[in-house]
């Protein structure tokens, strides 16, 4: 049983001394409820306070104000190796003049405890990491892999009640990531361990977390299952944040309020019913003539001759299996958010569609389409969402659901 | 003719004629001293008694090595080597450790630490000598006297240990200046990754800062020990390698015989034996050094 409870959580740094000094906060109130054996990954832009969360977690920093619980305990006072944790850090940090085992076993030695138990300890990480040839080795002479390996071994030797993990996938190359993700998930499954993980990585957060945590400027934005952030995002920066490539948005006015949803109306004079209530979650309600932001992802747009949009395409991305074409805002605010990626800078400007492998476009033609009215989003001014009226149905699955031991133990269930 | 793509047209005639200057300035500069050297210490040649001249053989080295003084002098200098390593390299590590803390004032703290380097030696010697260590105006002595201690004689009755003070305060910042520099390097994630796997500061710094020295240790001991093994000025001015025989290193009893005893063809057999002990250290510690940075 571990769980962690974080309370009111400020951070401050002091910058410069004496009359000078400033101080810059850095976390601005975090609470977070963190269930035993759950898996909570921490997103959010570079600078957002994730590791400085984290650290105050590990207790490698002490919180400005707010309370710390672990299992119910206070542990704002309580030294880091005190509390319980064990920490995997992106540089790895291994110690360079030890070898793999003693890496591994360095936290026992500390603690005292007998040759014969560490060994036996460590050789049991060891076994559960494949780590076994490797343990005379210095760190100097493993590949990246290995050494995140070797990271995350010095790590279960503790026995630590939650393990924390700042980007520790970061430095491997992506085949390797893969591989590491699906090892780090199996290891989640077999120590029955609660797991908190910071990354950058759409994909590890979506397909390894319970829960997500998505910050930005030391606030918690949205805390919930990937499946629900994505279709169901509190604010415009959480729809934008989740999901690749990005959501696309567009300024439009409200034409109609009523029990089934909004009428809003397009750049082409069309009109469309959305199905999302009227008002939004601090009780602000939309009425006619609202400007509102419309957001559709790109997967949710379609070709379509008599769609609502037109536009040229400007650059065409073929994946094979997918094509993205990128095109300019349907209103001709801004162009195609050439690159792939939009920064942060231009996130409004240029939409994606994504299409079919198989759409024969070419760049420089003009094409119409559509998008899927039930899986749109409506955003008010401020940024805040008015939520689809039919809770998607996948949002309350948990990871365990998509593993198959536990698709397994359903059938049986209902055999 | 060797051809350009091997990349190496060493010992052509062209190459050669323009190493020429540099080398025989080099050879000038090394071989000349060396060669004089060996060739006054097998003559007669005493300043003092201008006509006994000729070739000595090996009377030069056989009055040396027989001769008691030189084994004083020899272990003065290891004593002295020795001692002075020591109390840089520990002192050194300490410091620099602290002076990695943060604290109020901690820029100028180091450049105190560091100033100490930047006097020389003769003067270093002579602050000692009249200010710190002085028996009457000293302020080791008024120190004493607090305390109501009598006050030291200090190169009287401990010429050694004196010398070992005042080399070590000049050599401390070097010591210093090169570990800090090191420990400033050491990944901060691995200092916090240790105190995760609960390591104090005790831990800390055996199990990962000194480890991380390492290397800049063996550094230090190796500059240290070229210049140590030929520490003059502060004999000179302090004892004069007094009392008696007490404080006289080799570099100390060369100067001895040659200028004031006047018998250079026995100062230059020292000179020699000093070359051959200074190339053994150098050869082991060397050695020590270079697989020590191998790894
Ligand atoms: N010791 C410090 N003193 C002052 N400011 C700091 C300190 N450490 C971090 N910060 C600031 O706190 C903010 C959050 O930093 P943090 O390292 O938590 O970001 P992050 O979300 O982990 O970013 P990234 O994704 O790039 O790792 C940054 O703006 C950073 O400049
Ligand atoms: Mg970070």
């Amino acid at each position: 049983m571990s769980t962690l409870t974080l309370k009111n959580i400020v951070k401050e740094f002091t910058s410069g001394s004496g009359a000078s000094a400033s101080t810059t906060q850095v976390i601005k109130g975090v609470d977070l409820e963190v269930k035993d054996q759950e898996f909570v990954v921490f997103v959010g832009p570079s600078g957002c306070g994730k590791s400085t969360l984290m650290r105050m977690i590990a207790g490698l920093e002490n919180a400005t104000s707010g309370d710390i619980l672990i299992d119910g305990k206070r542990m704002n006072d309580i030294g880091p190796a005190e509390r319980g944790l064990a920490m995997v850090f992106q540089s790895y940090a291994l110690y360079p003049h030890m070898t793999v085992g003693e890496n591994m076993g360095f936290s026992l030695k500390l603690a005292g405890v007998s040759k014969e138990e560490r060994a036996e300890k460590v050789n049991a990480a060891a076994e559960v990491l494949q780590l076994g040839p490797l343990l005379d080795r210095k760190p100097k002479a493993l590949s990246g892999g290995q050494r995140q390996r070797v990271a995350i071994g010095r790590a279960i030797v503790r026995n630590p009640s939650i393990f924390l993990f700042d980007e520790p996938l970061s430095n491997l190359d992506a085949a390797l990531r893969v591989q590491m993700r699906i090892e780090l998930a199996r290891l989640h499954a077999e120590l029955k361990a609660t797991m908190i993980y910071v990354t950058h990585d759409q994909v590890e957060a979506m397909t390894m977390a319970d829960k997500i945590v998505v910050l930005q400027g030391g606030v918690v934005e949205q805390v919930g299952s990937p499946m629900e952030l994505y279709h169901h995002p509190r604010n415009r920066f959480v729809a934008g944040f989740i999901g690749s490539p990005k959501m696309n948005f567009l300024d439009i006015t409200v034409t109609g309020v009523a029990g089934e949803g909004v009428t809003v109306r397009l750049p082409d004079g069309s009109e469309r019913l959305i199905p999302v209530v009227s008002q939004t979650e601090d009780g602000a309600s939309v009425i006619v003539g609202d400007s509102l932001t419309l957001g559709v992802r790109p997967e949710h747009l379609m070709l379509d001759a008599q769609g609502p949009f037109s536009g040229q395409v400007q650059v065409i991305e073929r994946l094979g299996g997918v094509t993205s074409l990128y095109l300019a805002t349907p209103d001709g605010s801004g162009d195609a958010p050439i690159g792939g990626l939009k920064s942060d800078e231009q996130s409004d400007s240029g939409w994606i569609l994504m299409a079919d492998g198989d759409v024969n476009s070419r760049v420089g033609d003009s094409i119409r389409y559509g998008f899927d009215t039930e899986r749109a989003h409506l955003f008010t001014r401020e940024g805040l969402a008015l939520q689809n009226l039919n809770r998607h149905p996948l949002t309350s699955l948990t990871r365990q659901d998509n593993s198959l031991s536990s698709a397994s133990a359903a059938q049986e269930a209902r055999a | 003719m060797r051809t350009r793509a091997s990349g190496r047209t060493v010992g052509g005639l062209r190459t050669l004629s323009l190493q020429a200057p540099a080398v025989s300035l080099l050879l000038m500069w090394m071989l000349v001293p060396l060669v004089m050297t060996l060739w006054f210490s097998f003559q007669r040649y005493n300043l003092m008694m201008p006509s006994v001249s000729g070739f000595a053989g090996v009377d030069n080295y056989y009055y040396l090595l027989t001769d008691p003084s030189l084994w004083t002098a020899m272990g003065n200098t290891l004593l002295l080597v020795g001692w002075v390593l020591v109390a840089t390299v520990v002192g050194g590590t300490l410091l620099a450790v602290l002076l990695q803390q943060e604290f109020f004032g901690r820029g100028v703290a180091r450049l105190f630490v560091i100033a100490p380097f930047f006097i020389m030696p003769t003067v270093s010697a002579l602050v000692w000598k009249n200010m710190m260590m002085h028996p009457v105006n000293g302020i080791l002595a008024w120190v004493a006297g607090l305390f109501g201690l009598p006050a030291i004689d200090w190169f009287a009755s401990l010429p050694l240990t004196s010398i070992v003070i005042i080399v070590t305060w000049q050599w401390l910042p070097f010591a210093v200046l090169i570990l800090l520099t090191a420990i400033q390097s050491l990944d901060d994630d691995q200092v916090e990754a240790a105190r995760m796997d609960g390591a104090g500061p005790v831990a800390i710094f055996f199990y990962i800062t000194l480890p991380h020295l390492k290397r800049a240790i063996s550094v230090v001991v190796m500059i240290e020990m070229i210049f140590l093994l030929t520490i003059f000025a502060e004999i000179f001015v302090t004892t004069s390698g007094g009392p008696g025989l007490a404080s006289t290193n080799l570099a100390y009893l060369i100067y001895i015989r040659a200028l004031l005893d006047f018998d250079v063809g026995g100062a230059s057999a020292g000179g020699v034996i000093a070359i051959i002990l200074a190339n053994i250290v150098a050869f082991f510690l060397v050695r020590t050094v270079a697989k020590n940075l191998e790894n």
